[in-house]
């Protein structure tokens, strides 16, 4: 029996606002609150509210059959908090019929994964932190930054003892293997993998609305017929995708929403069954390890980390960030942490990209040059806010001895009081001894 | 002494350092009590301060005889300049233009900018100094800069009248060398057609001589100045955020101007004083490159770019910086490093700018050198004398650079062409 295993991706980064070189130590509030606010608010109410509304209703119109997994990004999380309580409201309640499970992803939808260890590990538990406070449940299967995988992550996933991990399916790492089976990593046998299936997830992601797409339109009964159609040893379908399809990308209009009321019926028709990564983690064995010593991805057709770590912009900005990480870490202050997650977000090194020129795509920004120069105004600024506390004339190795001399400051005078004790106490048994005598 | 000139920009509204050279000279003199100027200028935008000379504006000057009554050309451009001039003007039209663009009152519309088709616009700037030639009187006149070269030729050829062409600029400034033949063309033929020909520096006269063949004698150099500060600019407090050292380029970023070995210089100052910080003010078709430049050296986080800067905020720059950077590999004059020690600011020139040759108390490296513009950026960063020393003696410097002097040495000029 074929099962489909549907995933939605949410996030929303916190967009900077022009920020001037004469802002630099001037002013340390970075956002765009009026643009942050205005379009959580205008996809709220095209997607994400009558798309929970519409996952509810399949949900229970199946009799409990359809199910699906969300990764939300924290930040994503904050601006539903601020903005968009309904939303979550929504996802409460989908949360509650148990038939939805809930992935980890970094906090930020940021790039930790490629080179910052430290910060990637601190960014999952943090997320796993806020999942649990506002929906109360704790996931156990990961998803990276737009499905960004390779050997390395694989690692530090399954050090972080996750069970699974989704990512995609891309051509040059599979070859003429299908992503229809659960694989493993390479590096780590125990830590399970499901693979996007990039043909399916795309007739609805990228040409559902295509007018000029020779399969146009598409009906649910003819994409659960492919589906069918596909080898019988073939069992799970990962249908990974943004949750933006559901009324963003294609507008209420194309008939969208009622494809997806209808997908239950024709997937019972067919007998489909719909299934949660982690159940297909339980039931399902890998068929086969596969090793990525690249990083790859679900964007563009190279399928790898090109648009955000691509160009000299790119990586000098990663840099940067990575520099100062160790001594972010370092500082207790909420507006400094808060800041330095926002500023992580993958979409600010998207915004930087130079492979379409011309093209702005969800960029904010007139051009990449521009995306790039206000992002290191504002870096410049939090490095000086850094800074502040702990100057970058003193080097790594001898804060950290001084910070270790600091933080064990208690443990260290009570060993020492201890010792004074001991010696008055010494001082003071000879002097029994003597009376006894 | 009535004067005839015909120019490209004038502020408020300018695009680069011909509008403040022009206004400056115009200014310095009108201070001589008999001197009396009309300045021509494609398009005028009516804020233009005309209390020491006259506007007039090529867009508003008739070249097709149309029947308008007074009222109508009030309102159309009695902002502009008074109705009685424009039928003035029609009455001297002094050839069919009819199967030429013009619009209701017979005029051409201008951009009054440097359009894609330039050389068209020249040409029709040319057409209506005809007639602005036949109407005003004057004894002498003056063209600034290749733009309105053939104009100045044409109202000499109807009025028979003395030509000084005022070269603020070649094209071999401009394109280190790769001269754009039909501008190359144009240039010339002013300077064949003048009779004198007044240079903003040494430097751009050498490149007159030699690069456009014309007689040393007809040469002069009048080097530029700068207008005094008003006190509204000198209020303008430092609003920089940061207690860093600020090292500022300010200008297009364009090949003239040498960004990049500014950027080169930039990386090995930060690598021996990590408090400095840079900035690149200005916009042009470098931008992206040194973006990438300073991206490549990884100096990012200390090396920002501003933008495009007008007006105060030109001067906003100059009163956060410690240190101002010029480093063009050619620049006829270069007023901006005048303007930054106005404010106090240290300047590093290069060798190769006109300003060069009358500043004593700015520092001067060959544009290549960036070891040696280094090398100056640090020490007026880090030795707290040699900044205060340069601040000081630089305002001094700059407070005797006078546009007045600058119009009294035009004056000679005129009175030796008119009394020949």
């Amino acid at each position: 029996m074929k099962t489909i295993c549907f995933y939605f991706q949410i996030h929303q980064p916190f967009r900077l606002k022009r920020y001037r070189f004469f802002d630099i130590g001037n002013d340390h509030y970075y956002y765009d609150d009026f643009q942050n606010e205005a379009i959580i608010r205008q996809i709220a109410d095209r997607c994400y509210i009558p798309a929970n509304r519409l996952l509810l209703e399949m949900i229970k119109s199946s009799g409990g059959k359809f199910k699906a997994a969300f990764s939300i990004s924290g930040t994503a999380l904050e601006q539903m908090e601020y903005y968009t309580p309904e939303v979550l409201d929504g996802l409460k309640e989908l949360a509650a019929t148990g038939n939805v499970e809930f992935l980890t992803e970094t906090y930020a939808h940021s790039l930790a994964s490629l080179g910052n260890e430290d910060e990637f590990k601190i960014q999952v538990q943090k997320h796993q932190e806020k999942i649990y406070s506002l929906l109360g449940v704790k996931p156990k299967v990961f998803r990276n930054t737009e499905l960004i995988y390779s050997d390395d992550i694989s690692e530090l996933v399954s050090e972080m003892g996750f069970e699974g991990m989704l990512t995609e399916g891309a051509k040059h790492v599979l070859g003429w293997k299908s992503p229809n089976y659960v694989y493993a990593s390479s590096i780590n046998p125990d830590l399970k993998l499901l693979l996007k299936n990039d043909r399916f997830s795309e007739d609805l992601s990228v040409r559902f609305n295509n007018y000029s797409w020779n399969e146009y339109p598409l009906t649910a009964d003819k994409y659960m017929s492919w589906i069918a159609s596909t080898p019988e040893e073939e069992q799970i379908i990962n249908l990974f995708m943004n949750y933006d399809v559901l009324g963003s990308f294609h507008p209420a209009e194309s008939g969208i929403f009622d494809f997806f009321r209808a997908l239950p019926r024709f997937a019972a028709e067919k007998g489909i069954s719909f299934s949660l990564p982690s159940e297909v983690f339980r039931i399902f064995k890998p068929i086969d390890s596969i090793s990525v010593p690249y990083p790859m991805s679900w964007v563009d057709e190279e399928k790898d980390c090109s648009s955000w770590l691509g160009n000299i912009l790119q990586k000098e900005a990663f840099e940067k960030i990575k520099a100062i990480s160790n001594r972010v870490h370092l500082i207790e202050e909420r507006r400094i942490q808060q800041d330095w997650l926002y500023l992580q977000s993958s979409d600010h090194f998207y915004y930087m990209n130079t492979k379409h020129p011309g093209e702005k795509g969800f960029s904010p920004y007139d051009n990449p040059y521009e995306a790039f120069n206000n992002y290191m105004n504002v870096l410049a600024d939090f490095i000086f806010r850094v800074e502040a506390q702990y100057p970058s004339s003193i080097d790594d190795e001898e804060l950290n001895a001084l910070l270790t001399t600091i933080n064990n400051q208690n443990t260290r005078i009570e060993e020492l009081e201890k010792e004074l004790d001991k010696y008055k106490n010494k001082k003071k048994a000879p002097k029994k001894e003597t009376v006894r005598k | 002494m009535k004067a005839l000139m015909y120019g490209w920009e004038f502020p408020p509204h300018i695009l680069g350092g011909l509008g403040t050279a022009s206004y400056g000279l115009t200014r310095g003199m009108a201070m001589q009590p008999d001197m009396d100027i009309t300045f021509v200028i494609p398009k005028p935008w009516g804020d233009e301060d005309q209390s020491f000379l006259k506007i007039v504006g090529a867009c508003n000057v008739p070249i097709v005889w149309r029947d308008v009554d007074w009222d109508y050309v009030k309102s159309r451009i009695g902002k502009y300049m008074d109705p009685q001039k424009y039928y003035d003007y029609r009455d001297r039209i002094y050839a069919d233009f009819t199967y030429r663009h013009v619009n209701d009152l017979g005029c051409i519309e201008f951009s009054g900018r440097y359009p894609d088709n330039l050389l068209e616009e020249i040409n029709n700037y040319s057409i209506v100094a005809g007639v602005v030639a036949r109407t005003e009187q004057f004894d002498i006149i003056h063209a600034h800069d290749w733009l309105t070269y053939p104009a100045g030729i044409h109202t000499k050829q109807v009025s028979g009248k003395p030509l000084v062409i005022h070269v603020h600029a070649t094209d071999y400034d401009r394109s280190r060398g790769n001269v754009n033949p039909d501008v190359y063309n144009i240039e010339k033929n002013g300077m064949d057609n003048a009779d004198h020909i007044i240079t903003v520096s040494n430097l751009t006269r050498q490149t007159v001589i030699e690069k456009y063949h014309q007689d040393p004698a007809k040469v002069t150099t009048v080097h530029n100045a700068v207008e005094p500060l008003s006190p509204e600019i000198l209020a303008i407090p430092d609003k920089k955020g940061v207690k860093d050292k600020v090292i500022t380029f300010l200008g297009r970023i364009t090949m003239q101007k040498g960004p990049e070995y500014f950027v080169e210089a930039a990386a090995m100052v930060l690598a021996k004083a990590p408090h400095a910080r840079f900035v690149m003010a200005g916009s042009g078709d470098k931008m992206d490159e040194m973006i990438r430049l300073a991206a490549m050296r990884g100096i990012s986080d200390r090396f920002h770019f501003t933008g495009f800067m007008k007006g105060k905020q030109v001067y906003e720059v100059f009163k956060a910086s410690d240190v101002y950077v010029m480093p063009s590999v050619s620049e006829p004059f270069g007023i901006s490093p005048l303007e930054a020690m106005q404010c106090g600011v240290p300047s590093i020139i290069s060798k190769q700018s006109g300003c060069a040759e009358i500043l004593d108390y700015a520092v001067k490296v060959d544009y290549w050198d960036i070891e040696a513009m280094a090398d100056a950026m640090y020490s007026i960063i880090t030795y707290p004398a040699m900044h205060q020393f340069l601040k000081e003696e630089g305002i001094k410097e700059v407070d005797n650079i006078k546009w007045e002097y600058a119009g009294q040495k035009v004056r000679r000029i005129y009175d030796l062409l008119i009394n020949r």
